[in-house]
């Protein structure tokens, strides 16, 4: 199989595009696939500050290197779970990716250790407050780039999310009607109100396999091993579903997802939008004054009762 | 030829020469959710395979 684009050996095949690269020309599919997702949606510019969300998988890193590249200023946070050799494993890769590729482009790594934190690992927390270890885990990650963000003064915050996991999540919703969940679902989110950081995911055109072939192509040393703690999850089950019908009809997931996208911004501007709606719910935390719909946030409650369960 | 799988980590013979699209199919993989490395490079569906090659199949699925 040839490159479609210079007739060289070609290393990957992309069904969905018609088409087969050599690796030049597939990073600079990849490259150019980011640039039109960071135009068309409105991401951000070269003069902003972004911050990365880092877990030393493929998506992430390849994030980080393709930001990189395409010179914009990228700065990264990586949170430690605690989740043993797994993040052991982790954080040691993205402190290699940091040392080798980022840091040569002027590029700071930031660190958060949960346990140092919590006084206990994302596992022990999670039976601690009878929560399962994905969706603890998921709140944690969540609070701590928000607040870093903030802190620092960021402009926007960027996730490794690709369109896998975006098709997976919409599969998950319109199986269980979660409409409220949908408009949620956009690659380019704004800060609707005061201490909420913009958010994006530029790698919503690429599937996992594209960025898994641009990770191994570019030498990028990341950690193959699943998450022990996301075995058998059902975000897992819609991915490989997707799949089975990707392998059959190419195209599929891109289909399924950016025909969603199409939809939505189609739609005619409901009464409320959703920056007015979260305007009109969200408030300032009373202990930790990130926004939130209660009156003390999701974060802070688990964070109270993981202390008053091990006091310290 | 030797061939190296993850979830969980371990190494299988298969017999070649055989194209990639066809160990594939043999070992019941999605061609959507693997790549395929032979020695340090990545290959197409329709490269052929020998006995002698090094070869990994690495899932590109993550849990997230
Ligand atoms: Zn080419
Ligand atoms: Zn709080």
């Amino acid at each position: 199989m040839n490159c479609t684009k210079c007739k060289t050996k070609a290393v990957i095949s992309l069904p969905r595009h018609n088409a087969a690269f050599c690796k030049g020309c597939f990073n600079g599919f990849v490259h150019d696939q980011v640039a039109r997702a960071i135009k068309s949606e409105w991401m951000f510019g070269k003069e902003e500050r972004i911050l990365v969300a880092v877990s030393g998988g493929k998506d992430s890193l390849a994030l980080w290197d393709i930001l990189l590249k395409l010179g914009y200023r990228a700065d990264a946070l990586y949170v430690n779970l605690g989740i043993g050799t797994y993040s052991e494993q982790s954080h040691a890769k993205v402190t290699k990716f940091a040392e080798v590729v980022a840091a040569s482009h002027g590029a700071t790594l930031h660190l958060h250790t949960v346990e140092q934190e919590a006084g206990a690992g994302i596992k022990e927390l999670a039976q601690l407050i009878h929560r399962p270890t994905c969706s603890t885990c998921g709140t944690i990650k969540r609070y701590q780039f928000n607040r870093v963000a903030i802190e620092q003064q960021y402009d926007v915050m960027a996730t490794g999310h690709n369109l896998d996991d975006e098709a997976a999540r919409l599969l998950g919703n319109v199986l269980h009607w979660q409409e409220e969940y949908l408009e949620k679902q956009g690659p380019s989110l704004p800060a609707s109100v005061e201490g909420f950081a913009k958010k994006v995911k530029p790698l919503y055109r690429l599937s996992e396999r594209e960025l898994a072939a641009y990770a191994v192509l570019n030498r990028i040393d990341y950690i193959v091993e699943e998450c022990p703690m996301a075995k058998g999850s059902k975000m897992l089950q819609y991915k490989e579903v997707l799949n089975r019908l990707e392998t059959e009809s190419p195209g599929t997931k891109q289909t399924f997802y950016w025909g969603f996208l199409e939809k939505q911004s189609k739609k005619q501007p409901t009464a409320t939008t959703m920056t007015e709606k979260d305007r009109a719910v969200l408030h300032p935390c009373t202990s930790c004054s990130q926004p939130t719909t209660a009156e003390v946030c999701s974060y802070c409650k688990m964070m109270v009762r993981a202390k008053t369960v091990v006091p310290r | 030829m030797q061939v190296q799988l993850s979830h969980p980590a371990r190494t299988v013979e298969v017999k070649g020469p055989k194209k990639v699209k066809e160990l594939l199919r043999e070992l019941n993989l999605v061609v959507e959710a693997h790549l395929v490395i032979k020695g340090d490079d990545l290959v197409t569906e329709d490269e052929m395979l020998y006995d002698v090659d090094q070869i990994e199949i690495r899932p590109v699925i993550s849990g997230g």
